[in-house]
């Protein structure tokens, strides 16, 4: 039996700690600075907007954890001692260990712009943060945000729950145009307007101003514009949040680095989840992969290994979701912001511009190789047996209707969006019924 | 986590947001809530002039105040703000409603005196305001039920206008609330009411002689219509006066139990009752809505819930046989025991009205919106027994996509503990799921979908949550 401890109880770590209980008698120890239990870092949001509170966003019961034998310590670790295999706890606390996880996730990123740590600006990514934001906006006459990402989108829906008047600037020419092609971002765009969010596409921030008592009182844009406001938050990413690794010998770039086994050069010691690094990045993706799904699957996985059975972390189709005010947005395999040489590319957009499905295939072989949905569902189960089985864009097509997954009496734009792709393309496609059994295939 | 200024509104947390129809719309709706409570200090009204200026006032003023509320904002989920609300989050405002609510509930039922009801002469208070409308439809002076199922109509319309507005982009929502809607104001309120009116029902002859009451609300079946095989009831609906419309609601109340639901379950789901055409429902799908975050999803209160419920169940089918029992023998009581005082009296006053009715309805803004449907009505734990079983109808997790926020599990009215299905990719199979569709309108990455298909797989545990590859099935 092996003493296991991870540092960080995200997605990642927790994701970790009960599937080594499923599979083994392992000792357990969970280690967290910012909550004593588990709880769901995307729905912190919620929990400003008043959908939720906190207690709602923790998907275990606390008794959950002394059931499967977990054990949960609220402790802030200083200082990793490899060689000792001993953590060192900020209260001068230790506590060894056989094997160590390192699932820090990650902190906000700050570009060291003037009057960036002054009072009132703020990144959204801990509980901590959601508990200063909570103080910081209080009583604002407006709020700016900093960076057009998810995050960003997501705190200025938050400041709107409450009527704060909310400018938004984006140093793109088109919001997360880095991630999502021309339409799907102009049609985001037009619903953050929708939302009476000002919407300052292209603009940077230059510099950040504090009143007498060192609280941002304005900030100062590229253009040199003045904006009077008592809030700042900054939304430009997150980064690895590793500063405990420090001498630890723990070999670090911006993330642990990490081999296909999610283990560090250091025996006995592995990373994962956002604060991991890939010294090879698989396939299409990226080496440090922030996102909910891959924190869960790299915790699946490693779990494995940690119970003598080495399992690389090994990803299949990708697929993410997010929802920008009140449109979901799902996607499924690979949709780039440009198409690339060798892809074909189709839009749809539904008269109302708030719907629209993309989908992109390999020229040569008519392969499907992504597709971008906003504003209606699609089965999971249906990309990801159609990717394995290599469909093409035309088959896909003809089997729209199983992979609908908006509910029950809702009305279908598969005919339409059909229409479009056999004019577009001098096609002549027809759309198949649904079929419950092609969809129970989807599943086995 | 530090708490906002409580707010006594439901669904506007911001008054600089209100704006003047808004205002005008409250005023008028609450103008209407005043007659009845000026009524009900028996204050001299006309009744005639001020009954339906009340009824078109609440209606009026609520639709108007929900349109002016949602109409102006996108469409979308409108939660923002639930837990800050005084009333929709367990405050002082919500302690005064539920207070308010119970209290009425207790005069309803065993002191209706203090509505106004007047057994032999006039009406007075609450009840009277209602006089002229029983008098233009069947010719007799108001009820303490007329009263109350009048209200309780008049809860669902506007609340439901509100409703629709609130889900205007989910299309699911707004058909299944028009259809609580029109349930309610057709078959439990306006076909009952003309049946009597045609002498069908609820007649006393000239001669002063009763031929007897029976529910004519057609959707209200046994066993939550619990004094369905009563002797009075079965009688009333035998009663040659009322042929052939009694009789066709004696077939149908028993078809509708042995073939209707187990055929209806079977296809769809007991969503056919419990969020499509039941009262107790429908209220609870309407007024009920803006409490159903409040039932408790602890593991705990599903072992309670299903430790009351089949107890109710069980409880109803021994009142019952034991009352056919007397009613095919003559006898009035069994193995000793007197079936009026030992069976019917204590289901008709600690399930009948203290469990559905007080703490079903009086709680909303403690426990939730569903507790009677969740914990108690014996017709929902039938169903439900079904619905797990043998059924098509199963809420289809969507392949890795939840991110465990717990809006599903939040929203559910039943209490159940939906993410823990949707973040293990399972779909969810639940005997309490009245199918209401809310955990998959508040999901906000399209992971929840009702749907009725093959019974294959309708409660596999996949292996392994699709989307990762590293671990194999096989291995």
């Amino acid at each position: 039996m092996h003493n296991i401890v991870i540092i960080g109880n995200g997605i990642s770590g927790i994701t970790t700690a009960r599937h080594v209980r499923k599979l083994s008698d392992h000792k357990i120890t969970v280690i967290s600075a910012e909550t004593d239990h588990f709880f769901s870092r995307t729905a912190l949001m919620y929990i400003y907007m008043g959908h939720m509170k906190y207690e709602h966003t923790k998907p275990y019961e606390d008794w959950f954890w002394e059931k499967n034998r977990i054990d949960l310590k609220r402790a802030f670790v200083e200082k990793v001692d490899t060689d000792g295999k001993t953590l060192h706890f900020s209260d001068g606390e230790t506590m060894g260990y056989d094997k160590l996880v390192i699932a820090t996730g990650s902190k906000p990123n700050k570009f060291g712009w003037p009057g960036q740590d002054l009072e009132g600006v703020q990144g959204l990514y801990s509980y901590q943060d959601l508990e200063t934001m909570e103080a910081n906006t209080k009583n604002l006459s407006r709020a700016v945000i900093v960076g057009g990402g998810l995050i960003g989108i997501e705190m200025a829906e938050m400041l709107r729950s409450r009527n704060i008047p909310v400018t938004f600037l984006v140093r793109e020419e088109s919001f997360w145009d880095n991630v999502l092609p021309y339409g799907e971002s102009q049609m985001i765009n037009r619903h953050i307007k929708e939302h009476h969010i000002d919407l300052r596409l292209a603009t940077e921030l230059k510099e950040i101003i504090s009143d007498e008592n060192g609280r941002v009182k304005a900030v100062i844009t590229g253009t040199g514009e003045t904006i009077q406001c008592e809030f700042v938050g900054l939304t430009v990413g997150v980064s690895p949040n590793i500063g405990l690794l420090k001498g630890s010998g723990i070999e670090t770039k911006r993330g642990v680095l990490v081999d296909p086994f999610l283990k560090t050069n250091i025996d006995n010691v592995y990373a994962l989840g956002d604060c991991a690094e890939f010294l090879e990045p698989n396939g299409e993706r990226k080496s440090i992969e922030q996102v909910w799904y891959t924190g869960r699957m790299m915790g699946e996985a490693l779990a494995r290994t940690l119970c003598d059975k080495p399992t690389k972390y090994e990803p299949g189709h990708w697929f993410n979701s997010a929802k920008f005010l009140d449109i979901e947005y799902q996607t499924y395999g690979w949709v780039w912001a440009k198409a690339k040489d060798n892809e074909n590319d189709f839009y749809w957009e539904h008269k109302n511009g708030k719907i629209c499905l993309r989908l992109r295939w390999e020229k040569s072989t008519g392969k499907l190789l992504g597709v971008n949905n906003l504003g209606f569902r699609l089965r999971h189960h249906a990309f990801d047996k159609w990717f394995k089985e290599g469909r093409t864009v035309d088959y896909v097509l003809e089997h729209l209707k199983d992979a609908n997954f908006d509910p029950e009496l809702y009305k279908t734009y598969e005919a339409e969006i059909i229409a479009q792709f056999n004019r577009e393309n001098g096609k002549n496609i027809q759309l198949k019924k649904k079929s419950w059994k092609r969809i129970l295939d989807f599943v086995s | 986590m530090s708490t906002t200024e409580p707010n006594l509104s439901i669904s506007n947390p911001h008054p600089e947001d209100t704006d003047v129809i808004q205002k005008v719309a409250l005023v008028v709706a609450c103008f209407g809530v005043l007659i009845l409570l000026a009524a009900w200090a028996n204050v001299a009204l006309d009744a005639a002039i001020f009954m339906p200026i009340a009824i078109i006032s609440m209606i009026g003023g609520t639709t108007v105040y929900g349109a002016r509320s949602y109409l102006k904002q996108p469409e979308g989920i409108k939660n923002n703000g639930v837990w800050h609300f005084s009333l929709t989050s367990r405050g002082a405002f919500a302690w005064a409603v539920g207070i308010l609510l119970t209290g009425f509930y207790i005069l309803l039922y065993w002191f209706p005196g203090y509505v106004g009801f007047v057994q032999s002469g006039e009406n007075q208070g609450l009840v009277a305001l209602f006089d002229p409308l029983s008098m233009a439809i069947k010719g007799r002076p108001a009820s303490q039920w007329f009263m109350y199922g009048t209200l309780y109509t008049i809860a669902i319309l506007a609340l439901g206008m509100k409703f629709i507005f609130k889900y205007r982009h989910n299309r699911y929502q707004l058909i299944r609330t028009i259809s609580v809607m029109i349930a309610q104001l057709v078959f439990a309120y306006t076909i009952p009411e003309i049946l009597a009116a045609l002498n069908y029902n609820d007649v006393t002859t000239t001669a002063g002689e009763y031929a007897g009451y029976y529910d004519a609300d057609i959707k209200n079946v046994w066993p939550l219509d619990y004094d369905f095989f009563y002797s009075y009831h079965l009688d009333a609906m035998q009663e040659e006066a009322y042929q052939p419309v009694g009789m066709i609601y004696l077939i149908a109340g028993m078809a509708l139990f042995l073939v209707g639901t187990p055929v209806l379950t079977y296809l769809i789901g007991k969503r056919w009752y419990c969020s499509w055409v039941c009262g107790c429902g429908g209220l609870a799908e309407t007024a009920g809505d803006p409490f159903r975050h409040l039932s408790s999803k602890k593991l705990g209160a599903w072992k309670l819930e299903r430790w009351l419920i089949h107890s109710v169940m069980i409880f109803v089918f021994v009142m019952t046989a034991v009352t056919l029992y007397g009613y095919f023998t003559g006898t009035s009581s069994v193995f000793g025991l007197d079936i009026y005082s030992k069976f019917q009296k204590p289901y008709g006053f600690f399930i009948g009205a203290i469990f559905s009715g007080i703490i079903g309805v009086g709680f909303y803004p403690m426990l939730g919106n569903r507790v009677w449907c969740r914990f108690g009505c014996p017709m929902a734990g039938y169903m439900g027994i079904i619905q797990r079983f043998k059924s098509k109808f199963r809420i289809t997790t969507n392949g890795g996509q939840c991110i465990s926020c717990g809006n599903c599990s939040t929203y559910c009215e039943q209490g159940i503990d939906v993410r823990a299905y949707a973040q293990k990719g399972q779909n969810i199979v639940r005997a309490s799921c009245v199918g209401c569709g809310v955990c998959s309108a508040v999901c906000p990455r399209g992971v929840l979908k009702l749907e009725n298909g093959p019974e294959e797989k309708r409660y596999d545990l996949p292996p392994i949550i699709i989307g990762n590859e590293s671990v194999k099935i096989s291995d």
